[in-house]
């Protein structure tokens, strides 16, 4: 519910109060749901390291099933940003896709590489080595957002726009940046509340497969 | 409607559709689970049977 009201709130403030920014005109809003969903799935991905360190850490089992559905949420979060991502293009850029944008690619192989997360773990049977393997993965992966995340400012190509900078031309102005505020929180609470829902779906899932082996 | 009004939409719309489409495939999930509840429910109770009949 908070989530819901969040977003409905900032998808109204950003229909009808904040202004045209001067140069993208009209299309900038979709600002307002695409950079709050990308540090959402920035964050998914963070999350799922987190807790794939915590099971290294303590050999806790129940860390894994938490990492791994940090992960789903962070991919379908990374899906989300693309195809989010790609409509802003097509309408500023006039194309879907720019292969030469960094920023792009690199997030596009940040998306890869946790997809490739669920082949990795579905080739192996379940138990610690899987679990293992899992969070290993996941930590590395960990390493790309910083990568991805700094490709936007650090790019030369100039494609993607850049925010919140030292430059006053770029920044955004108090509403715009009060809006980006109100959607980043509901991006926030949908993710943590499908978590929430995921994983306990997951356990119920596992102990319901736990009590089969049981019983037969 | 513009171009860009309509492209910021469908931005808005894309998203509402993805979180729309993951709690279809998680209600299709909740069902799965309510049913195999069911099943081991049914079994847990004919295993007394099954003991007395061996």
């Amino acid at each position: 519910m908070t989530a819901a009201a969040f977003l409905l709130l900032g998808t109204a403030l950003a229909f009808y109060w904040v202004p045209n920014a001067p140069i993208e005109g009209f299309r900038q809003r979709i600002f307002y749901f695409h950079v709050p969903i990308a540090l959402t799935a920035y964050a998914c991905f963070g999350w799922g390291a987190w807790k794939a360190l915590r099971l290294l850490w303590t050999r806790d089992r129940r860390y894994d099933l938490e990492s791994y559905t940090a992960v789903h949420m962070g991919v379908i979060f990374g899906i989300l940003t693309l195809l989010t991502g790609s409509i802003w293009a097509r309408t500023s850029w006039g194309h879907w896709w720019v292969w030469g944008s960094r920023q792009l690619v690199l997030f596009l192989v940040l998306f890869l590489f946790y997809a490739a997360y669920f082949m990795l773990r579905f080739s192996v049977d379940p138990g610690p080595r899987r679990a293992n393997l899992s969070a290993v993965y996941a930590l590395f992966g960990i390493a790309l957002i910083p990568v991805s995340f700094l490709a936007i400012r650090l790019s030369e190509d100039l494609v993607h726009p850049v925010v919140f900078t030292h430059d006053v031309q770029s920044n955004l102005t108090a509403t715009q940046f009060t809006t980006f505020g109100i959607c980043l929180v509901g991006m926030l609470a949908l993710a943590g509340s499908l978590y929430v829902n995921e994983l306990t779906g997951k356990r119920v899932d596992a102990r319901l497969r736990e009590l089969r082996e049981a019983l037969q | 409607m513009t171009s860009a009004e309509k492209y910021a939409t469908a931005v808005y719309i894309v998203v509402l559709a993805v979180v729309l489409l993951y709690l279809v495939l998680y209600s299709f999930k909740l069902s799965r689970l309510e049913r195999e509840t069911a099943e081991l429910a049914d079994l847990a109770r004919r295993k007394p049977e099954r003991k007395e009949a061996a």
